[in-house]
């Protein structure tokens, strides 16, 4: 037997890697591993645990086996699997062929560039030596012993880098801003209530290397002089809070969070809050006013809540990602961060690649990628063979980008420039069976529901926009309904109090701009192009085609169908509810949908 | 009553706020009732109309019990492009549970919708009192809540 003496077998757990059944697959290794007492033979140098989020979701549960350092990734794993991996690999020194992962895999890589990811997948977020090992922790302990709260700031500053949760204004400016205030409490809050449906980037981040975090929140901290830190979390996310807190305080047990940390002067606290499930609380005058215990409703600003925060006090908050980047920046040094992206964009940004794309999962780009290499080289294409009509990013905030913009560079200003925002970085990819007016509707009925109602722009005119929108969806357009919403949405965008009104009718003036021949089809002809509004289409069998199997009879939950057996079936369009039943189980295409 | 009495001192000992304070009652009654707002005014001093504004205006306070099973359906835009709405749409009709309730009269189950999951790469994704079913269709769904109305039936 050749002489192996170090195995590491690391187990997908982040959020999609646990839907497909993670915990079992590492149950199954470690059951595997005792019972043929490896760990014995190899004295112990055999391990299996558990890290975040290893990006390409689609593959989970996805296993990375090191031996001696050399990697080798299996891909779709299952419980079942595990004792031939175990026996073969593990023990025989031949990885199993089959199952391991493809060129598509290598390709999805190809192109990214880790570095807030970097040690997602790699450090086992529940070990808090396992990021020390890295290097973690090192730059705050360089930051505060030898360096000063200046120093920091400019080296974010001239490391380019701006927040990572929307807006993208400069990190390293809001430091100075919040250091420049006099006052003595200062907070620094991390903002990880993460709302965009459709994104899971920050998740994944915690989730997966929740140190880096809080190493960046200390480092934060140090520089604008705050003593008090709080997370601020969705209580949606379980497995989040439940790895952040123990990763707080192994922190303390460390010495890194507290009173005088590293050794030095310098005391800092972190504490956790639970979200209670409101959008609105992605703002940070109306997250404030969640951590004081209140309705989470924004307030005008300025004053801006680096001089006047939490408590009336000077508040730094940062989102997830941003904080993630700090202790990599440090380590690295400014000029490698800026070294990536553009002139304006520096650095990197993760994406949560989803929709009708074939490699679903977490990215990281260098900022002003074209859109085309993600779709195409990273995302591997568009499923099932269909064409591509638009990219969605920015989530409710954002846009629709239209395929044939697809050379456009991913970055804060180009996307701005087309209609769209970078936000938080979801990026949903659509396909010709999407209707762009379905997709308009569905981000202002998420925005309407979640308007906290405080100015009357965002709270009547969100649902006035989703009336509209219904109504031409339903197929009850009229003439003149687009000048309506356009005007509508201006109207919103202008007058709104926060970030939510300002940018709720994006997804609407995005599609308007680019699909505005699919509106003009639903108001006009009262069609859907896309074949998506159920109250436009008609169902129909086909005599020629229809077996009379029953499938469809027995399918439809409205009894609209009859028919002999063996004999062609027939919908009655005025009993049928068109919700497609019949449509997705006949087997010989014979229902027709117009 | 000694569990509201142990969650307003908490809050008395400038533990908590308001937002916790309410998710603690949750927690140990499963909705916030009409009792608990009282009990904690009268306690605390703080209006009965700040409490319910707090506890209506965030989507985890529940005012009525959940049922005894809970499904949640993701209804984030990678789900909704894979068709969440067929299915939410077709487990209400399944359920008979009208638009604006979410728990059957029975309250054997309550079906509740989400903003986003975070695993899109499953979608459409439902979860079955906290299991996840990914890559969801109405079908399975409808099949596994027959056999759990089985299962407590023979219970």
């Amino acid at each position: 037997m050749i002489v192996r003496n170090d195995i590491a077998i690391k187990i997908c757990m982040g959020p999609a890697g646990i839907a497909a059944g993670g915990k079992a697959v590492l149950e199954a290794f470690r059951q595997e591993l005792s019972r043929s007492d490896i760990p014995a033979t190899l004295q112990d140098k055999c391990s299996s645990h558990q890290v975040g989020c290893l990006g390409l979701c689609a593959r989970d549960v996805l296993v990375k086996v090191f031996i001696n350092g050399d990697k080798t990734i299996y891909q779709y794993v299952k419980p079942g699997m595990v004792e031939r991996i175990v026996a073969e690999h593990i023990i025989g020194g031949t990885p199993v062929q089959e199952w391991l992962v493809d060129e598509a895999y290598e390709n999805f890589y190809k192109k990214q560039v880790k570095v807030v990811l970097a040690d997602v997948g790699r450090v086992d977020p529940e070990d808090i030596n396992d990021y020390i090992r890295t290097g973690g922790y090192e730059s705050a302990r360089e930051m505060l012993l030898e360096r000063s709260p200046l120093d920091v700031i400019a080296e974010i500053k001239a490391s380019g880098l701006r927040g990572r949760g929307g807006a993208g204004f400069l990190t390293g400016l809001k430091w100075e801003l919040a250091r420049m205030s006099g006052e003595k409490d200062k907070y620094i809050i991390c903002n990880a209530d993460e709302g965009d449906p459709g994104a899971f980037m920050d998740r994944a981040v915690i989730e997966g290397n929740p140190h880096s975090v809080i190493e960046g929140m200390i480092i934060g901290a140090f520089a604008v002089g705050a003593e008090k830190g709080y997370v601020y979390i969705r209580a949606e996310y379980p497995l989040a809070v439940e790895r952040l807190k123990s990763a707080i305080n192994q922190a303390y047990e460390a010495g890194y969070l507290g009173k005088e940390i590293f050794r030095t002067p310098v005391n800092f606290d972190v504490k956790i809050k639970l979200g209670a499930g409101a959008f609105v609380c992605g703002e940070e005058t109306a997250l404030i006013a969640s951590i004081e215990g209140e309705r989470g409703m924004p307030r005008p600003k300025p004053p801006f809540p680096v001089n006047k925060g939490l408590w009336q006090q000077p508040t730094v908050i940062n989102n997830v990602e941003t904080l993630a980047n700090i202790p990599y920046i440090i380590r690295n040094g400014c000029g490698w961060y800026a070294s990536y992206g553009t002139e304006s964009s520096r650095g990197t940004k993760v994406f949560a690649l989803t929709g009708k794309i074939k490699n679903t999962g977490l990215i990281e780009v260098p900022m002003g990628i074209p859109l085309k290499d993600i779709i195409y080289d990273i995302g591997g294409g568009i499923e099932g063979g269909k064409a591509l009509k638009a990219v969605q990013t920015g989530g409710p905030s954002g846009g629709c980008i239209p395929a044939d913009m697809l050379d456009l560079k991913v970055d804060y200003e180009s996307l701005s420039r087309a209609g769209s925002i970078v936000g938080s970085g979801g990026m949903i990819v659509l396909d010709e069976d999407d209707c762009m007016v379905n997709m308009a509707k569905y981000f202002i009925q998420f925005t309407q529901a979640e308007s906290c109602g405080k100015c009357v722009p965002c709270r009547v005119g969100t649902k006035r926009l989703l009336e509209m929108l219904d109504r031409i969806t339903k197929g009850h357009g009229k003439e003149g309904d687009i000048e309506r919403l356009e005007r509508m949405c201006t109207g919103i965008k202008t007058s709104s109090l926060c970030g939510l009104g300002q940018t709720a009718p994006n997804p609407v003036l995005s599609t308007l701009k680019h699909f505005r021949e699919e509106y003009e089809a639903h108001i006009r002809d009262k069609k859907c192009p896309a074949k998506a509004c159920k109250e436009l289409l008609t169902y129909r069998i086909r005599e020629d085609l229809c077996k009379g199997c029953g499938a469809c009879l027995k399918a439809c939950p409205s009894g609209a169908i009859t028919g002999e057996k063996k004999k062609p079936h027939k919908i009655y369009s005025d009993i049928c509810i068109r919700c497609g039943a019949c449509f997705e189980v006949c087997k010989f295409n014979s229902v027709e949908r117009e | 009553m000694e569990i509201l009495e142990g969650i307003a001192n908490k809050y008395r000992e400038g533990e908590g706020n308001i937002i916790s304070l309410l998710q603690d009652t949750q927690e140990a009654f499963g909705c916030i009732t009409r009792e608990a707002i009282n009990y904690f005014s009268e306690e605390l001093g703080i209006p009965p109309s700040r409490l319910y504004g707090v506890a209506t205006f965030y989507a985890q306070f529940r005012l009525k019990p959940a049922g005894r099973h809970i499904i949640t359906a993701c209804c984030g835009t990678a789900c909704h492009v894979r068709g969440a709405e067929r299915i939410i749409s077709g487990l209400q009709r399944e359920l008979d549970i009208t638009e604006n309730e979410d728990t059957t009269p029975d309250r054997e189950f309550t079906l509740e919708k989400v903003a986003c999951l975070g695993t899109c790469s499953f979608a459409p994704v439902a979860l079955i009192d906290g299991n996840v079913r990914g890559k969801a269709n109405l079908d399975t769904i409808v099949k596994e809540i027959k056999k759990i109305k089985k299962d407590d039936r023979e219970k």
